[in-house]
């Protein structure tokens, strides 16, 4: 199994994450970067994702909206820099909270033998904001908590 | 309570809840209290043994049951499943489904590629 590594220390705005997966890398950049992938993996499993606009690319942007039936979110972000199979830096900002953007830094290590490490790192405005990113999926999480208590023991 | 303790309650609990039948019955209780028949009356298997499940779930600290003599009603201990959810860190439980999503979208990256 491959571990999700997630760090988040007190009083810091960050957000840090390593994961490794079976691919090779350019296999995981695609992944992350085709539009054509990424609703099939990104967003909670319960909700619809339409990708309204996704170039990844340096100086590109993205927009996508997740809609379940309580209602529609709405993401939005620009590509800082996209260096092919090895990095991307990007914004992010959910409409429900304006103006609080973070971003998102995501490196992808070749492990060689058709494995590779992703290092993720969020840095958020403040501390506050990153600590009620991460309650928000608390709440969220909550709403269907034996479910996934079934999941982390059916492992 | 020491961290020894904690971590044992926390061990009995999962252990009592890697079944399903208890599971189920957990999640019956989540709708309020029942007695043990009402809580066997939808399983196939005996009387006997969903008490042998119910006195699990009572030693792992998840339910509780009433002194009243007639009824002796179970009740969710909703503090110990609470502590058990929060433990869970749903954060990480998203993060960690998002990129289990991932793998099996690589594998069958994998497989097209070895078609062509």
């Amino acid at each position: 199994m491959n571990e999700t590594t997630i760090t988040a220390k007190p009083d810091t705005p960050f957000i840090e994450v390593v994961r490794e997966f079976d691919a090779p890398r350019e296999r995981v950049f695609s992944a992350w970067t085709d539009p054509q992938l990424l609703p099939q993996w990104l967003g909670p499993r319960e909700v619809t994702m339409k990708l309204l606009t996704y170039d990844a690319r340096t100086g590109g942007s993205y927009r996508y909206i997740h809609a379940d039936e309580r209602g529609e979110y709405g993401f939005r972000g620009v590509f800082h820099n996209v260096v092919p199979h090895e990095l991307i830096i990007q914004t992010f900002e959910y409409d429900g909270a304006p103006d609080q953007v973070s971003l998102d830094i995501t490196s992808f290590e070749d492990l060689g033998g058709g494995r590779t490490r992703m290092h993720g790192r969020t840095v958020f405005s403040t501390v506050e904001n990153r600590d009620a990113m991460l309650a928000g999926g608390m709440e969220h999480g909550l709403r269907d908590s034996m479910a996934r208590l079934d999941e982390v023991l059916a492992r | 309570m020491t961290v020894d303790e904690a971590e044992e309650r926390l061990d009995r609990a999962f252990t009592a809840l890697g079944d399903p039948v208890r599971r189920a019955l957990v999640a019956r209780l989540s709708r309020g209290e029942a007695t043990v028949n009402e809580l066997a009356a939808p399983f196939a298997i005996t009387k006997q043994a969903v008490s042998r499940h119910i006195q699990v779930l009572e030693a792992a600290g998840l339910i509780t049951r009433s002194r009243d003599a007639q009824r002796r009603p179970c009740h969710l201990n909703a503090a110990a499943l609470e502590e058990l959810t929060s433990w869970i860190d749903t954060y990480r439980l998203e993060s960690e489904r998002r990129y289990r999503r991932l793998d099996a979208l690589l594998e069958t990256m994998d497989s097209k590629e070895q078609e062509t």
